[in-house]
């Protein structure tokens, strides 16, 4: 597996934030904040992960991604170029940045075949060369669903659920993209299948050189398959580190907590989670770091503005005011949280606290 | 978090409370157990002869993916099983020991719940054997509150209270798995998905049961939420000495929380072992792909292959061992024979354990070819390892 992630980015997302507006019967108009400021780059033969739990925006952001959802602002670069935010030019873009959903039960029209489900981006996209069986016989085999005849006639019920998903990637593949966003593309997979798909994905990125965005809730894959992995809480990016450094050692507090709460098998005793609870509501998100209410760090400063991302270590950085230098004492006072001092202590020196010596340098 | 509560008699009898004295003493036992949907020749086998033994304070953990037949197992067991579904063998004893928390008209001794009567079965559902759902929304009334739910539960299998002592009771039960008691009121739509599995697990121990089997009961939930409540699980547990049958697909999951696991694989328990053993050396080629498919949290990051093609239908299972069209160590035999789930060793063993079991022709000791190395890893359990027995 690759671990440099040097190449220039193909498809670059700026500041994007999106605001959903909600009414709710009679009540007055309220906004969700979903995704707020979050800044991407997705490098050719890349695997970059986006990690968080249910309702943190992750799905909102890939499909900012794929232009399914318009941002409320930021922009989006691909090849460096700025891509207008309206849907003018939809299809050109639909050629170069595709999406894998979920779940490959619905994500596949029962009433169609495999060959209606890839002749229609081929067509749509004029990428046939008049050899229609020739091009859907190699998608298949890309994708590992050999002898291809086998599979062309095949409805999606005659399918097993790795099968469809593999399906889905290759309708994905057939307009030649260079970036594939894939949102929990093994989640609703078999345990004992899972790892025939990302390793589908890890070899795509190789031979393909495609750049892949691979969106989970299970930070284990994401440490298998991703050379980068980004955290988001809350809507927010709190954290972004190559792979294995992101989960050996972890700045953000949020990061640790995840990471104490992922099943282990190798793990000698219970974990203790530090900074128990459920985000907070994204209509009225709290104020400074949206973290603040659960982090058994929380300081004044935290409350009041919203964090810096600073740089940790090369490629390695943290929206966190621990790793921030130049804290006047008030700022650094810490925070009465619900959680009793005595076991967050504890329990940050279980999880390494994050060290407020470990060069501190903002970045931007 | 509501640490350290203990929950108080409900009965007004003599104050005893009971506490655990015959932990791992089995409470449910499943003895050849076979499951069918459907009838004659279109019969679908979902369970094959299962045999398993649920020990008091113990968390045995099932494991298999979907269509391998764990729930249709867990519900055939407690009779919860829906048509087209058929119990065709087997019986499953319950051992049962009333404590303080059960009933005037508690059962004593053991019966077969496959042999008893409606209104039987009626007494010892929630009060001795409850049943916690995946889908804490699909199993909760949508149009009644949760204090209303839990309090159905209490009126019904103890007429003795009085809605003042059923509403005390409930608070207890809600603050016992971390929710305040001001949330009675609260429909399901109004908690989150962890307060309603939350709400679920305090229903299912209402009656302080001796046995809870839970079906998944964590899998929609996020991480931190999961973590929590299985921790809240492991400490109730410590508390109240319920056995418990935890079925999930997450091995991993059921490393950490289990004291011994069964793997299902179609229809059939392959493996059966304690969770240390079969975490550091499992002996079926299934657990060993299955544990190889957990990416894991630490060291270095290598490619790993999982299990080659995919589980069968239960239509068309392959003959003999369902596994050999998938397994790297398949020979001929397996193709023919069914290999039975049986003990690898027969030394003694400490009370509330029982040796561990394995389906696998690999292990056969009339077999001649040599065990590979993978599946014949030192078991931590053992006092003396094979390689120290050999040398």
């Amino acid at each position: 597996m690759t671990e440099t992630v040097t190449a220039a980015p193909v498809l670059e997302a700026r500041n994007l934030t999106k605001h959903f507006h909600v009414r709710r019967g009679l009540r007055p108009r309220s906004t969700v904040h979903a995704v707020e400021n979050v800044s991407l780059t997705l490098p050719r033969s890349a695997v970059t992960a986006v990690v968080g739990e249910s309702g943190s925006g992750k799905s909102t952001l890939a499909r900012m991604l794929a232009r399914i959802i318009t941002p409320t602002s930021g922009e989006l670069l691909l090849d460096g170029q700025q891509v207008p935010i309206g849907q003018r030019k939809r299809q050109e873009y639909s050629g170069r940045v595709q999406l894998v959903l979920q779940d490959p039960f619905a994500s596949l029209n029962p009433v169609h075949s495999v060959r209606y489900h890839l002749t229609r981006p081929l067509k749509i996209h004029h990428m046939t060369d008049g050899d229609l069986d020739g091009t859907m016989e190699s998608l298949l085999r890309r994708v590992a669903l050999d002898p291809p005849a086998r599979f062309i006639d095949k409805y999606p019920h005659e399918l097993s659920g790795g099968q469809r998903q593999r399906v889905a990637i290759a309708r994905a593949l057939a307009v030649q993209p260079d970036v594939l966003l894939a949102d929990e593309p093994v989640s609703m997979l078999d345990v004992s299948i899972r790892l025939g798909v990302l390793n589908l994905l890890a070899d795509l990125r190789e031979k393909s050189q495609l750049a892949i965005l691979y969106v989970t809730h299970d930070i284990a894959s994401a440490r298998y398959l991703a050379d980068k992995i980004v955290v988001m809480y809350a809507g927010e990016l709190v954290e972004e580190a190559p792979s294995a450094e992101l989960t050996d050692s972890p700045a953000h507090p949020y990061t640790q907590l995840l990471l104490s709460a992922a099943p282990d098998p190798a793990r000698p005793e219970p974990p203790s989670l530090a900074g128990r609870g459920a985000p907070p509501s994204l209509v009225s998100p709290p104020p400074g770091c949206r973290f603040h209410p659960r982090c058994p760090h929380a300081m004044a400063v935290c409350r009041e503005q919203r964090p810096p991302t600073v740089a940790v270590s090369p490629g390695h950085s943290a929206a966190c005011w621990l790793h921030a230098s130049d804290l006047s004492p008030a700022q650094a006072k810490p925070l009465s949280v619900q959680a009793k001092p005595g076991p967050a202590k504890q329990a940050a020196g279980a999880v390494k606290p994050p060290s407020r010596t470990a060069e501190p340098s903002k970045e931007g | 978090m509501s640490a350290g509560h203990v929950v108080a008699p409900v009965t007004a009898g003599d104050g005893e409370v009971s506490r655990p004295a015959h932990q791992g003493d089995p409470v449910l036992e499943i003895r050849g157990l076979c499951v069918d949907y459907g009838w004659g020749e279109e019969a679908v086998h979902a369970v094959v002869d299962a045999n398993l033994t649920l020990r008091r304070g113990q968390v045995l953990g099932l494991a298999g993916e979907s269509g391998s037949g764990k729930s249709t197992l867990a519900y055939a067991a407690t009779r919860l099983l829906r048509e087209p579904g058929v119990i065709t063998g087997g019986e499953v004893l319950f051992h049962s020991r009333p404590n303080a928390q059960s009933g005037p008209d508690a059962m004593a001794g053991s019966a077969d719940l496959l042999d008893l009567n409606e209104g039987d079965l009626q007494r010892i559902r929630w009060s001795e054997i409850s049943v916690v759902m995946q889908s804490a929304l699909n199993a909760l009334n949508p149009v009644a509150t949760i204090g209303h739910q839990i309090e159905d539960v209490l009126k019904a299998h103890r007429p003795d209270l009085n809605r003042a002592g059923r509403i005390r009771r409930a608070t207890e039960l809600l603050e016992m798995v971390g929710i305040t008691g001001d949330r009675l009121g609260s429909y399901p739509h109004e908690l989150s998905g962890g307060m309603r599995q939350r709400a679920m697990i305090a229903m299912g121990l209402a009656l302080e049961p001796q046995v809870v089997i839970m079906d998944e009961p964590t899998t929609a939930l996020d991480v931190v939420t999961q973590r929590e409540i299985l921790e809240e699980l492991v400490r109730l547990r410590d508390e109240l000495g319920f056995a418990a049958l935890f079925i999930t697909h997450d091995l991993s999951l059921l490393i950490e929380l289990a004291d011994e696991i069964a793997v299902m694989y179609a229809g059939r328990l392959v493996e059966r072992a304690g969770s240390e053993s079969l975490f550091r050396a499992p002996r079926h080629p299934y657990t060993y792909g299955l544990l190889n498919s957990f990416p894991p949290m630490h060291g270095e990051r290598k490619a790993m292959t999982g299990i080659a093609g995919s589980p069968p239908d239960l239509r068309s299972i392959p003959s003999g061992c369902a596994f050999h069209p998938r397994c790297l160590h398949a020979m001929d035999r397996c193709s023919v024979d069914v290999p039975e789930l049986v003990p690898l060793s027969t030394g003694p063993l400490p009370h509330g354990s029982s040796p561990r079991e394995v389906a696998c022709w690999l292990h056969d000791p009339q077999s001649a070819e040599p065990v590979p190395e993978e599946l014949n890893q030192p078991d931590p359990a053992d006092p003396v390892s094979p390689e120290e027995e050999k040398a």
